[in-house]
Formats: structure tokens, sequence, C-alpha cells
């Protein structure tokens, strides 16, 4: 019984793990006041790049790195469209999906079928691993797990303690504010961006490296929009995210537990999708106190500088 | 040290699309002076101060400061250079605390853990200055005179040396103002320079030691204070020779149009913003409005007109209830709404002017039958009220937000006012606008009550409640202070009740 | 010393001259894109471009299966073109097809034997539209209700219905005639479209589509409820000011946008498919590629039509030079993404003068 906890837990966070590293990017991006609706391209296009690297080389490591600087790369596309020509971001972010989607497919076709021969081994820390229970669950991942708990307690620290972050969360609500006092309001987006398609690039090669350690198309199947939700839900804050990842990492297990009980895998796909709408109405509920008070005040306006 | 003893600007020209804000303007001002930037709205001083703040870039000109060219590309070069500038409206982060605020794009901070640097230094400064704010308040909790202080602090603790004020006192009470005036002169004396923009003549001539009048776009003068008079400058800035006053013929009051009773509303942050509000509006009158913004105006006027619930209390329309009915029905009861910010609330600047002429209106006859609209009756009307109101327009089928505000501000008037109203609610209404269009829409609302219409007039403006109502009332934390009558003219008390320095916390109503 | 600066100013009037030049100089940057990809993946641009045209276009076939595809994009997008004008994004046309198609099926099969041919076909009709319209009506009310953000709520719908699509097709609606493979019985004769001989075009559903369009079109630009959608979009604030009933506007929009998508569920399953199947094979990308029809048409449901016909063009072509030149199928969607991206940006450039100019040369001028 306790192995099969274990096990469940361990599986939970590894599940949650891409999840969390797509919604401390989005955070990001968001805090700056730039709504990112391309994770699930960006993504797919870490998710390929990262896959095609570790093929190539057979160092998931030099993958995992690729995948972030793809997902950065691509990101500035979003950056181009919505913050130099003011585009409409949900339109600008749609495309990026799209064209994520489409850009990885074509580069994945000949990997499809072929899993990686190479597997990201965990990494147990010293000393922390032999603690009973905790030991196994937690301080056994692999490199990816890890990674994601320090940045986000770093982002955390980052957006709440370093003037740094109060410039960042600044532009997102006042940018003209910001900008009056010196802050250059179109680099801390483009930097956001970045940052926050740096992460979803990891988070997408998590899911090809880590976790399915193969290629196929549409890999990510709708994580990018549930990271979307999930930084609502952590209400803009890195700390609450983790919640919100692991629990739903807790939701893909779920499946799997429970399809031996005869439950319709059909059904149970569903569970993710069908979460993410109910918490979104939990929280829409109690949606006018809250939420004026955390969402960046101007998410998803763009910035007009020079005009009346 | 200062960093600036002297700056001036010379030849400076920009432009905005075809439209030239600013033409050959040249200025100068040293340590220990006050410059008043003077002119009407629309004259081009904010834009000639966000380009010397490095907000705008100009097309033409040089900045000097100590004599030296400097190019001024963002506010960091300004900022740096010693010169802070506060904004008519406040550049504060709402949701951010003081402490906040004062730390964006603050150089000294450190990098990391900067709040804590930041406390001492602000203690500091407030010993030197005298100026108390709780740093962990955020700002939306503060008044609009805590919220300039944050600002004035902000631009001490980066050692500007020059203060550029943009109608610093547009949204403060008399008595408010009166503390500004008295820190103005404090950073006088210690060789400060300051450059004061207005539009208020009585500001000028008792702050300023110099002032450059500007009038489109352009310098139309300078002069020392001492040496000139209010109707020299009035000359000067307006262009001609008289201000205009109206011909207000003294009506009798009707019958009531609009009672308010007990009205109570709840404002967006989830707070009472209208607390215990009753009066009444009478055929052939204007009732005024006045009181600093943000203490319950706007919540009042959207809860008569349909667009807010009202906690408790009543509003009758002649007769019958109109509390808690939506905006469309209030609409049909004849109450027609000229809303505050007009480009915001009161079109669609991307559609059509004709489009936009019967906008609120456009589910009434003859502009639409069952669920179709007919657009020929649409269009005849909007070219009716384009001609009957003057509005100046290429075409009524480009866009609206071809217009210029005052043309569009005119549109809406139109609008609202040619169906003859019972009541029309004008939120206001002349806000920005240049001289022509103010006076224009003052008479129009004029014009209302002549014909038997019932006016309420919301404006911070108090010259334009003293000249077009036929009785005012004061509006501070949601409640109102008391009603007078412009005869009174009592500016003090006006402001004392601005304030809730006077006034009775349980208003009955007055004045009948 | 020269500087140069970029100068941006605002163009308040646009020619339909300009405005028809910055369209095909974005399709065009568009299509220079999607070549760079291509030759990155080895394959000559020109001749790809060349085999989706030829494939689609140049010959009868090509053109038959070009119509064929274009009556699902068509009735999807002029739907999308009235939600688009409110700024309400519904991305999930892809699942409204497809509850299209589940109600559509659910009618034929069972009330097929029935009803005779002349009633059961709009009654086909009718169900496509109501599930479609079932279908996106959560989303709307999720919206309104909560202010759940659209995109992300009719994503998840998209989702769902594909679960509960593959749920039918393997369970409990299994047809027992198909040995064994994950279909639904096929539909009775009488329920079945006819099609133009020598083609799969479908013309009952062609007729429909263009008459949505045309229904639409007038919908939009000549009556309350189209006045009303144009205005909250383009101001939220003023609707609120004009009393605009943005919770009866918003519902009765989703509901036409998803039964249009029905419709065109209805026409897959009794023109094409005759029996529900997986949803990939029902669907296959109607919904996203719409998106990009709809923007093509610059959100007006008369170009749609033609929209429409160009990108089934692309879809058609896409299939060619998939065999060809083995590229997978996600290559469509590079067509979507990549002029979409393209599409957006010629907006700003219509709206905006971008000049390079050199600045005075002394530094004191700033």
């Amino acid at each position: 019984m306790e192995d099969l906890i274990i096990s469940v837990l361990k599986r939970a966070l590894i599940a949650g793990t891409p999840l969390l590293l797509g919604t401390l990017g989005e955070i990001t991006a968001e805090r700056s006041g730039i709504l990112n609706l391309g994770v699930e391209g960006m993504m797919s296009l870490g998710a390929i790049s990262g896959f095609m690297v570790t093929f190539a080389t057979g160092n998931p490591y030099l993958g995992l790195a690729v995948s972030v600087l793809a997902g950065a790369a691509f990101s500035l596309i979003h950056s181009f469209v919505s913050v130099t020509l003011k585009a409409n971001q949900v339109v600008s972010g749609l495309a990026l999906t799209m064209t994520g989607l489409g850009v990885s497919g074509m580069l994945g076709k000949s990997y499809i079928g072929r899993p990686l021969s190479v597997k990201m081994m965990p990494v147990e820390l010293p000393l922390l691993h032999r603690i009973p229970f905790a030991g196994e669950v937690l301080f056994s991942q692999d490199i990816y797990f890890y990674l994601s708990i320090i940045l986000g307690v770093i982002l955390w620290f980052v957006l709440r303690h370093t003037k740094a972050g109060i410039a960042v969360r600044s532009v997102g609500e006042n940018p003209k504010a910001a900008e009056s006092q010196g802050i250059r309001v179109s680099a801390v987006r483009y930097a956001c961006v970045a940052v926050g398609g740096a992460f979803a690039g990891m988070a997408g090669s998590h899911i090809s490296i880590a976790y399915s350690k193969s290629w196929i198309e549409g890999i990510t199947v709708g994580r990018g929009w549930i990271v979307i939700a999930l930084t609502i839900f952590a209400m803009w804050n890195p700390l609450r995210a983790f919640y919100g990842a692991f629990l739903f990492g807790g939701i893909f297990v779920l499946q799997y537990i429970l399809q031996p009980l005869g439950i319709s895998p059909n059904l149970l796909a569903m569970l993710p999708y069908v979460t993410t709408l109910g918490i979104l109405v939990l929280y829409g509920i109690g949606r006018d106190a809250q939420r004026r008070m955390h969402a960046p005040a101007m998410l998803g306006e763009a910035y007009h500088k020079d005009e009346r | 040290m200062k960093k600036i003893t002297g700056l001036e600007m010379a030849g400076i020209s920009k432009s905005f699309g075809e439209v030239s804000a600013n033409r050959n303007i040249s200025l100068s001002v040293s340590s220990g002076e006050v410059l008043g930037l003077l002119g009407e709205n629309g004259a081009g001083k904010t834009t000639l101060m966000n380009i010397l703040y490095g907000l705008y870039r100009p097309d033409k000109g040089t900045i000097r400061i100590n004599g030296n060219p400097v190019a001024i590309r963002s506010p960091r070069d300004s900022i740096r250079a010693g010169i802070g500038m506060i904004h008519q409206h406040f550049m504060l982060v709402q949701n951010h605390t003081v402490l906040e605020n004062l730390i964006l794009g603050y150089d000294q901070a450190p990098m990391v853990l900067p709040h804590r640097y930041m406390r001492v230094r602000v203690a500091e400064f407030e010993k030197k200055y005298g100026i108390h704010i709780d740093p962990d308040k955020q700002v939306w909790e503060l008044s609009a005179g805590e919220q300039q202080k944050v600002e004035i602090l902000k631009a001490l603790l980066r050692e500007a040396d020059l203060l550029i004020m943009d109608e610093p006192t547009s949204v403060l009470t008399p008595q408010e103002a009166d503390d500004l005036y008295r820190v103005i002169r404090r950073m006088k004396d210690e060789g400060h320079s300051v450059i004061l923009i207005s539009h208020k003549l009585d500001e000028i001539m008792s702050i300023c030691t110099r002032v450059t009048v500007l009038r489109k776009g352009e310098t139309v003068g300078q002069a020392e204070v001492s040496a000139v008079d209010k109707a020299e400058l009035a000359r000067m800035m307006i262009g001609r020779e008289v201000m205009f006053s109206f011909k207000k013929t003294p009506r009798e009051p009707g019958d009531v149009v609009l009672e308010v009773r007990d009205l109570h509303v709840i404002s967006d942050r989830n707070v009472p913003a209208v607390r215990g509000v009753s009066f009444s509006i009478h055929k052939n009158e204007i009732f005024g409005i006045a009181g600093v913004s943000g203490n319950g105006q706007r919540e009042m006027v959207e809860a008569i007109t349909g667009l807010r619930k009202a906690k408790s209390g009543d509003i009758v329309l002649e007769g019958s209830s109109i509390v808690n009915e939506s905006a469309r029905v209030v609409n049909s009861r004849g109450v027609t709404h000229v809303p505050e910010e007009r480009i915001k609330f009161g079109i669609v600047p991307n559609l059509l002017i004709y489009e936009n002429a019967v906008l609120k209106q456009h589910t009434m006859s003859p502009f639409s039958r069952v669920m179709f609209l007919d657009y020929d009756s649409i269009r005849d009307h909007a070219m009716e009220l384009v001609d009957r109101f003057q509005v100046s327009a290429p075409s009524i089928h480009v866009p609206t937000k071809n217009l210029s505000g005052g043309n569009i501000q005119k549109l809406i008037i139109a609008r609202e006012i040619h169906r003859k109203p019972a009541l029309l609610v004008a939120s206001h209404p002349t806000y920005g606008l240049d001289v022509g269009a103010t006076e224009y829409i003052r008479s129009q609302l004029l014009i209302r009550r002549d014909e038997g219409g019932a006016v309420l007039l919301v404006s911070e403006d108090l010259e334009e409640l003293f000249e077009v109502c036929d009785r005012i009332a004061v509006m501070f934390k949601g409640q109102i202070m008391g009603i007078l009558s412009p005869g009174d003219r009592d500016i003090e008390d006006i402001g004392l009740m601005m304030t809730g320095s006077i006034g009775t916390d349980t208003p009955k109503e007055q004045g009948e | 010393m020269n500087r140069y600066r970029i100068n941006i100013q605002r163009r308040h009037i646009v020619t339909p001259f300009e405005s028809a030049g910055v369209f095909t100089g974005s399709i065009l940057a568009g299509f220079a894109a999607i070549g760079v990809l291509f030759l990155l993946k080895g394959v000559n641009p020109f001749q790809a471009f060349y085999k989706i045209f030829a494939g689609s276009f140049f010959s009868v076939y090509g053109i038959k299966e070009t119509i064929t595809k274009a009556i699902p994009l068509i009735l999807i997008a002029s739907g999308l073109t009235v939600v688009f004008r409110s700024k309400f994004w519904n991305i999930g046309a892809e699942s409204q097809l497809l509850m299209g198609a589940v109600f559509t099926g659910w009618v034929g099969l069972n009330l097929g034997p029935v009803l005779p041919g002349p009633v059961l076909v709009p009654a086909m009709i009718l169900a496509g539209f109501l599930g479609g319209a079932i279908w996106a009506l959560p989303p709307a009310y999720l919206k309104v209700r909560f202010g759940i953000n659209e995109v992300i709520s009719t994503l998840m719908f998209n989702y769902i219905a594909a679960e509960i699509v593959k749920y039918l097709v393997v369970g409990p609606w299994k047809g027992e005639t198909q040995h064994g493979y994950p279909y639904t019985d096929d539909l009775p004769a009488h329920g079945i479209l006819a099609q133009l001989p020598g083609s799969r075009i479908h013309f009952v559903t062609l007729i429909l589509a263009v008459i949505a369009a045309l229904v639409l079109w007038y919908l939009l630009f000549r009556t309350r409820f189209g006045y009303e959608v144009r205005v909250i979009g383009e101001n939220h604030e003023a609707a609120k000011y004009a009393g605009i009933g943005f919770t009866r506007t918003t519902l009765l929009m989703m509901a036409v946008s998803g039964g249009v998508a029905g419709i065109a569920g209805f026409g897959e399953l009794a023109g094409i498919h005759y029996h529900l199947t997986y949803p990939d094979a029902i669907s296959g990308g109607y919904g996203f590629t719409a998106i990009i029809v709809a923007w093509l048409a610059k959100l007006n449901p008369l170009f749609v039509i033609f929209a429409g016909l160009f990108f089934a063009g692309i879809v058609v072509g896409g299939d060619a030079i998939q065999i060809s030149f083995g590229l997978p199928a996600a290559t469509v969607q590079v067509f979507n993404g990549v002029l979409l991206i393209f599409l957006i940006m010629g907006d700003y450039f219509l709206h905006h003068r971008v000049r390079i100019e050199k600045t005075a040369k002394n530094l004191g001028d700033v």
C-alpha cells in the first residue's frame, strides 16, 4: 500500500512538473501585462527541439538546454507582434500556437515511433533521499523537478523582493507610470515573454525527454492551455502555482489508477479538462473581490506610448 | 550642488500625425524660479513638458541645461539630469504600496531587498519636508492630495532640481491647494526651480515669478508676473478681448423631475461610495454636483442612469421609481446621459459617425423596426445632428475616432439632447475641451434648461458650476455636505465643504 | 555622422487601394516565410507551392475536392465572423462541428427508420444546428456569468467533445454492421445527401453554406443584433452605457456561431462519412482553419466565401504535397499559423505609416 502511494505521488509530481514550468513562464509574461496564448505551441516546439537534440547527441541535458533556447526564441514572434506592433494578443497567441504545433509536426515527422535510447536519470539528493517516504517521493526525482521547484521559488523572490520584480509588476499594472520612472516598458515585456517562452520550452522537453521519451504529433495534449488556467488559479503567484500544477499532475495520474476499475478510458481522459473548467468556475464565483486585486491591471492591453 | 541652475528650451516643435501640438516654442527657467506655463486646454503645455521629461521626442528644437545642449531621449535621461515631473494623472501604480512606488526606477535602492533601504530613506525625507504618508498603504487607499504627496516625494528622492507640475491643483480642494503652495514656496527658497502648468490665472498670479503663455501650440508671451495683470494674461491666453459670460435668465423652477431619496451605492471596490444622498431637481433647473472626484459622484450618476445597482434608497423620475431599472429602461423613460471620459464610454471610436449617432437609441423608432435597422433614417438623423449642433466632420461616413475631442463631445451632446429628455445627466462635459467647444456645450445645457428640461451637471470646474447652475450640491465621501445657490458665491465655504469641514453628517434636503 | 530613426505615424484614413496592397503584401510575406520553412526541411518551396495550387485549383478533381472542403470552412468561418466581431474568441468550432455531427447521427440513426426522406434531412439539419449551438452555449455562459476566458473554455470543450465522440464510437453507439471498426452504423439511405455526379460535393450543404454567409452578413450589418455585437466588440464600456444586454447578446451569437458549425458537422456526416467515427476523421482541423479563414475575410461573412475556397485549396493541396514530399499533416497548421501572424502584422502597417528617416546631425537637436 505504501509503495502504491509513493509511486502515485511520485508520478503526480512528474506529471505536474511541465505544468508547473509552463505556469511559471506564463506568470512571468502576464505579470508584465502580456497574455501569451501560445504556450501550447512553444511547449510543442520545446518538446521536439529537445527531443531532436537528445536523439542526435544522446545527451538529455543538452536537449533540455536547447529546448529552453528554442522556446525563448520562438516567443519573440509574440513579443514582436503584440509589443512592438501592438496587435491583439489573443489572436497573436493563437497564431503562435498553430505555428508551433505545425512546425514541430513538420520537424518531428521522421521521429515518430523512434523512442529515445537514453533516459534522464533520477538524481538522488545526498542524504535527503534516505528520508523515509519523503526521500523517495521528493528527493529521487530528475533534474526537471528540482529545477522547477528552485526556479519557482526564485521567481517568487524576484517578483516580490527585488527592484526588477517591482519593475515587472509595475509594467503590468501601469506601464505609463513605469515609463515615467525610466523603465523601458517594451524591453521589460520582451524579456518577460522570452522568459515565459524559455519556461514553456523546458516544459515541452520534459514531456518528450523525461516523461514519454518519444515523439508523437500533438504530444502536449492541451497542457499549454491548462497552464493558462493554472496561471489564473495561482493568482499570478509562483508559490500558489505549486499547488495547482501538482494537483493537476495528480489528476493526470488518476486516469491510470482508475482505469483498472472499469471506467471508460475516454471518460477518464476528460478529467483534466473538466477539472480545469471546474477550477475556473470556483475561482470565478469569488472573482469580483479577488481577481481585481491580483490580475495585472493592464493584462492583454497594448501600451501606446506616443498616442493621445 | 545643484545639477540645474538654468534650463532652456529653444525652437521646440512636435506634431502628432497631421496635428501640430508645438510650433517653435521657447522658454527658460533658472534656479529659485517658479515659471508658470499658462494656456487653455489643448494649447500644447503638457506636450511641451512631456518633451522636456523625455516622454515624447520633439521633431525639432534644442534643450540646454546650464548652457550645454543635452539629449533627453527618455524619462531616465531627464531624471538623471535632475528633472522631475508630477503628471496631472498621477503616475502611480494603484495596486502597489507607497514604498513599492517609490522604489520603482530608483537607482540608489539595492537590487535585492530594496524595501528595507527605502523605508529608511523615506523616513529621512518625511522629516526633512514634513510630508507624512504611511509607506505600507496601497496607493488606491490614499486621497488625491496624499497621492500627490507621494509624487512629490518621488521627485525629491530623485534629487530633482527642476520640478514640472501639470495642473497640480485640479484634483485638490482649495485647502489642499494652499498646502501645496507652501511646499512649492519652500522648494523655491531652497533653490529648486518649478514649472507650473496651469490655466488658472489666480494660481499663476499668486505663486509664480514668471509666466510663459502658450496658445494653439505657439508661444504668445512671456512676462514677469509682477509686471502683468490678470486681464492681460487672459487676453494672451484666449486671444481675444473678453472671456465669455452667459446671460442666464432667471427661471422659476417647475415641477419636480427627479427625486433621489437616501441613496446608497457600493463601489467597484465593494465599499460604500454613496452614503445616503437625497436631493431633487426641477423643470427649468440645472443642478450641479461639486466635489473632488472620487467622492461618489461617478457611482451616484451610474445609479441614476441605470448603470449600477443601488444598495438602498429610491430614485423617482416624474412620479415613478426607476431605481435599479436597466440603463435601457431608464433611457426610454427620458433620462439621457453625457458620460465622463467621452471616448471610453460615450462613443465607439471605430464605428462610423452615423452609427454612433444612434448609440443607445438604436432600439427606438424610427431607427429600428422590429429587429432590423433602418439605415436611411439613421443617416438622415446623423446629418441633422451634425448640421444642427455644429459638429465639424468631413462626412458622416468616417470612423468617429477621426473627429477632434470637441467634436466628439458635440456629437454626444447632440445625440443626448435632441430628444429633449426630461432629465439630462452630464458628467464633466467640458473636461479637456477648447474654449469654443466649452462655450458651446455650456450654452446647450442652458438652452435645455430654458426649454423646460432638468439637468444634473457633475463637474470639478467650480467656475463652470457657478456659471450655469441654479443650485449646487457639494459631495464629500459619498454624502452631500450642503446645497447652495451660486448667488452665495462663497468659494471658501465650498472649499471647506469639499473637504468635509463644514456640513452635516445626515444631510437633509436644503434650499427648497 | 548620420543617424537613422524609424518614424511611425498613425494613419487615420486608409484608401481601399492601400488596404488591398497591404493585404496582398502580407499574404506574399507569409508565403515567403513558409517557403523558408520548406527550404529548411529540404523541400523546394516553389515546387511545393506549385504542387499545392496544382493539386487544388488546376485540375477538375482538385476543384471538386476544394469545393467539398470549402463547405465546412465557409459555414464555420461565417459563424466565427459574428463572434470575433464582438471580440469573443470562439476556438471551439472544432467540437461544435463534432457535436453537430453527433446530434445529426442520433437523429439519422434513431428517427431514420420512422421518418421519410423529405422530413428526415431537415430534421438532421436542425439537429446539427442544435448540437453545435448547445455545445457553444456553456462557454458563453461561463464567460458572462463567471468571467471565464472563452479561449480556455472553448478549447477544454474541444478536448471533452473529442473524448465523448471516441467513447460513443467504441462504446454504446458502436455499429453492428461495421466489422469491429470504431464506427456507428451508416445512416439510412434516405438520410444521405446526394453528391454532384463524379464528385463528393454534397450540394445541399454547399447551398446552406452560401445562404449562411449571406444571412450572417445581413445579420451583422443590417440588424439591431449585429449592431450590438459590433458595439460590444469595439467598446465594451460604451455597450454597457448604451444598455446593450451583454448576456443575451453573447449567448445568442454563440448559439448562432456554434449552430452553423453544427450544420457543418451535419454536412460532413450526411454528405461524406455517413457514420460517426473518430473525431480526427470527422473534423480534421476545420475549426482551427476556419479561424484564419474568418481573419482572411476581414471578419466579413461575404468575403468568407472566397477566403473559404482559398483555404480549402491549401488544405487539398496540402494533402497533395504530403504525399509527394513526405510532409506531415501538420503542414496545414503551419499555413494557418504563419499566414495569421502575417495578416495581423499587416493590420499594423495598414494603420501606421512607417518610414526610416535620416535625423539631423548634431547632438543638441535631441
